[in-house]
């Protein structure tokens, strides 16, 4: 798509309303989906009602976005337009749901939300958290699954996926929860018509549910559209050990239809459920927590939307609240930092001069580390076209030349009174290049920027300056 | 309750006993909390999504009673492309001295898109041997060698008897002028002791300085004719010319080296074709750790296999992957609060989360390092290879935890 074909839809009057300077910029922020319709007052004007309506067709994400519980913690599955992410980006991160079940021990039920309400880990810049609770009924009674459904909501704000097969459990659930956006697991081909009722009723979104059976899924989801449920989530089924490779297929296929072949009934967000690691005994669950984290890693990397998890520990998680961070960057974003000398603190004359290269990782990795240790320090910042300490040293984009003239570029010079400089232990091997290119000494910092203060408080300032 | 079946391991038993000891000692020895380490960046790296607007919803007039039919149209992989096929190792028949020789490479379609074609070589696992005990490991990683750091071929061997390695990758880090400065003729007599210690096919890595490297290279090649070793590797800024012969009048193979672009693979593919068969020829676009770069790293990988298969005549090449670079990721390996240990199951599932989402990008050679990590992915591997349907899906939903 073309930002001429949607500049030619707009109202072409280029009156600046939406921020930008003409329509054809709007269009352009349009396609790249950096702006929304919305944001054109003219086009929400009944006249324009018929361009808007085609607009929104020729934008909308070929899957749809499903949003799923109430007020800040709510969130937004699917959503997506590519297959590959280098044909433009991907949008929602999958939310990982965290098992409960209406009888577990009010212990360990409790326990458990608390984990994944308080998940929290810095990644530069960014706090990467848990999303979600799936609420199992095991019991199959009632009463009981309308008291857990209850007491999750009481305990936190993260949005409810409520698995219950059988309406009757499902509908008392809904009926003190319903109000929270709740999604439903299952519409299956027994049930499907009561579970349908349910979420036309509360308007709640639904998953249809046929695992490893395409046909049978597609069907559900072409009937449950007829039957006017608009926000549906597809299971295509989940299995571990040498059921990989075919709940990998099923979901590939199920993504590429909806995107390449724009197939309707399969543009829906897609379940996995890695939580099927656990329905094999083990001698130790850790074997379980680990089949499961691999599971959801490869279920990230194919295409689902929300995954239903049994293991709350921090080892096997935090891979996995990595893993979709990185795939759902935009790959547009470039992997460079600008170069420069950086002020961290409240650097004076006399304070250390730190290096690193411009990779993003790398920059904020470095950058976060001497900002978290509270460091009053300068950080020279070497234009190593994007690459790591060690790769740039290994592929000569930072050399003792390009040190050198950064120093000089920069005007480090002047900003302190001394000539001192640490480099990374990763490049140590330029450390006596440098002192001869540059004439500044050198010494050789550890080998990761978690050490970076420690180092410091050991070595600063340097005996031999 | 559904049966329970019993689980076939994909980590050891032993394995796990040995790192279940070391969670003790993490919650003994914790020191950093996570309020020492917040950062208060904002680099706005977060994409907004698109709102979109939902509200239109087309209300049926008829409400089906009955499911309706509906069937799956199953994409076909229409590839114009192909990846080449590459011998790894050569055996006494072939005019080596190899056990085994493996095939990596020859996909028609995307990575374990069984659906389009089946993968026809399974990926191939090596495990990292270095010539220098200093080298510095992991301790997750090095208490399973440790025993054997200052002796490769003792090291090559317990990767193949006790760790069931595919090849051995050895790496010569002591030829760097900034470690031992070691001579091609000790470095020969190390690749010869390990080709001496284990029958499976090896790679043998350089220090990464270009001049060095191919000195080495020469030598070892030389002495080793048709053992069809796979070099690691060729850089745009070494003699690729006299690499390439190098490697091809010795019957050899070599890794084609770049940074993650896919440019860069492009020009040295190209350049190489000038003298050596692309049968020789495996790329390797540079692997990135989980959380340091990974994204990367597979976008790279990805793109370079679909722009094969979609007829690209200069990257048509099986891809490597130094999957061991996720120990590069501190989350692998640091020391962090009790609520992320043990940090010795911490670090061998990072590196097999960064080894397996490379493989569903494409790679067919991995160098790796943690044995828990090496069985955990030749497992996913073996499995993903099976081609077996599922005869009924496992019931997750009345599952009593």
């Amino acid at each position: 798509m073309s930002p001429i074909e949607v500049y030619k839809m707009l109202p072409m009057t280029n009156c600046k309303e939406c921020g930008e300077s003409n329509c054809m910029a709007f269009a352009a922020k349009l396609v790249n989906r950096e702006a929304t319709l919305p944001e054109c007052p003219l086009l929400m004007e009944p006249k324009h009602t018929e361009a808007y309506n085609k607009l929104w067709m020729l934008l909308k994400p070929a899957v749809k976005a499903v949003e799923v519980g109430t007020g800040d913690k709510s969130v937004t599955l699917g959503g997506e337009y590519v297959l590959y992410r280098h044909e433009f980006t991907y949008f929602n991160l999958p939310s990982i749901a965290i098992d409960l079940s209406d009888e577990m021990p009010q212990e360990e039920f409790e326990a458990r939300i608390k984990i994944a309400d308080e998940f929290e880990y810095e990644y530069i810049g960014m706090q990467l958290s848990l999303d979600m609770i799936a609420l199992r009924s095991t019991s199959n009674d009632p009463a009981t699954f309308e008291a857990a459904a209850r007491k999750a909501t009481d305990l936190t704000e993260m949005p409810l996926l409520l698995c219950a097969l059988t309406p009757d459990v499902m509908e008392q659930a809904l009926s003190a929860v319903g109000n929270k956006r709740p999604l439903i697991y299952a519409a299956t081909k027994d049930n499907w018509k009561e579970m349908a009722d349910l979420a036309l009723k509360y308007n709640c979104p639904l998953v249809a549910s046929a695992p490893f059976h395409l046909d049978a899924l597609k069907s559900l989801a072409r009937t449950l559209t007829e039957y006017g449920v608009v926000d549906i989530v597809l299971d295509p089924g989940t299995q571990w050990d040498e059921g990989i490779g075919k709940t990998l297929d099923n979901f590939t296929i199920l993504r590429w239809d909806a995107i390449n072949e724009e197939e309707e009934y399969l543009g829906f967000p897609l379940l996995g459920a890695p939580i099927v690691a656990w329905t094999e005994e083990a001698d130790d669950p850790l074997i379980n927590e680990w089949n499961e984290a691999m599971l959801t890693s490869a279920l990230i990397t194919r295409y689902s939307d929300i995954l239903v998890v049994h293991s709350v520990s921090g080892w096997s998680l935090l891979p996995l609240v990595f893993l979709r961070q990185n795939l759902y960057t935009d790959p547009r974003k470039p992997v460079s930092v600008e170069a420069g000398v950086f002020n961290y603190g409240n650097p004076n004359e006399g304070s250390p001069v730190l290096l690193t290269t411009n990779f993003a990782l790398t920059y904020y990795t470095v950058a976060s580390d001497i900002e978290g240790a509270k460091m009053d320090c300068y950080l020279v910042v070497v234009d190593s076209e994007g690459l790591s300490v060690e790769s740039a040293v290994a592929g000569r984009k930072m050399t003792a030349d390009t040190v050198a003239e950064a120093l000089v570029t920069f005007e480090v010079g002047d900003l302190v009174n001394h000539r001192h400089l640490i480099i990374p232990g990763r490049a140590a091997r330029l450390s006596g290049e440098i002192k001869e290119t540059s004439g500044w000494t050198v010494s050789v910092g550890p080998l990761d920027s978690s050490g970076a203060a420690k180092f410091v408080e050991d070595n600063w300032p340097p005996k031999t300056d | 309750m559904v049966d329970k079946k019993k689980e076939s391991l994909p980590i050891s038993l032993d394995l796990l006993e040995a790192l279940a000891k070391f969670q003790q000692i993490e919650f003994e020895d914790v020191e950093l909390s996570f309020d020492e380490l917040e950062l208060r960046l904002s680099p706005g790296m977060v994409m907004s999504a698109p709102v979109v607007n939902t509200s239109q919803q087309i209300v049926p007039t008829v409400k089906p009673t009955q499911l309706l039919e509906a069937q799956v149209g199953i994409p076909p992989g229409e590839y114009l492309g192909k990846v080449v096929e590459v011998k790894l190792g050569a055996t006494k028949a072939d005019g080596g001295t190899r056990g085994r020789s493996f095939f990596i490479g020859g996909e028609t379609a995307p990575a374990f898109y069984n659906f389009q074609a089946k993968t026809p070589n399974r990926p191939i696992i090596a495990m990292d041997v270095f010539d220098w005990g200093k080298v510095p490991l992991a301790r997750a990683v090095k208490m399973h060698f440790r025993e054997v750091v200052d002796d490769p071929a003792e090291w090559a061997k317990l990767c193949v008897e006790k760790f069931d390695a595919d090849m051995i990758n050895l790496h010569m880090l002591t030829i760097d002028s900034f470690i031992d400065d070691a001579s091609p003729k000790s470095a020969l007599k190390t690749v010869e002791d390990v080709l001496e210690a284990v029958d499976v096919p090896i790679a043998v890595g350089g220090c990464g300085d270009p001049k060095k490297d191919l000195e080495v290279f020469k030598v070892i090649a030389e002495a080793t004719a048709g053992e069809r070793i796979l070099f690691n590797s060729v850089t745009l800024d070494m003699d690729i010319e006299a690499t390439a012969k190098v490697v091809k009048e010795n019957g050899h193979t070599v890794i084609a080296f770049t940074s993650m672009d896919v440019n860069k693979a492009r020009e040295l593919n190209r350049k190489l074709y000038d003298f050596l068969p692309k049968e020789d020829i495996v790329m390797d676009t540079t692997t990135a750790a989980l959380g340091y770069g990974l994204d990367y790293a597979f976008t790279v990988m990805e793109r370079s296999r679909l722009a094969a298969l979609k007829g690209d005549p200069e990257l048509n090449h099986p891809i490597s992957s130094g999957s061991t670079n996720a120990w590069a990721a501190r989350e692998a390996w640091m020391k962090m609060g009790p609520e992320w240990a043990p940090r010795e199951l911490r670090g061998p599932i990072w590196e097999t989360i960064t080894a397996q989402t490379l493989l569903l990008a494409g790679v067919d050679y991995f160098m790796m390092m943690h044995p828990a990590a090496v069985q955990a992915v030749r497992t996913l591997i073996n499995n993903l290879m099976s081609g077996k349907t599922p005869s009924e899906a496992p019931d997750w939903v009345s599952l009593k935890l």
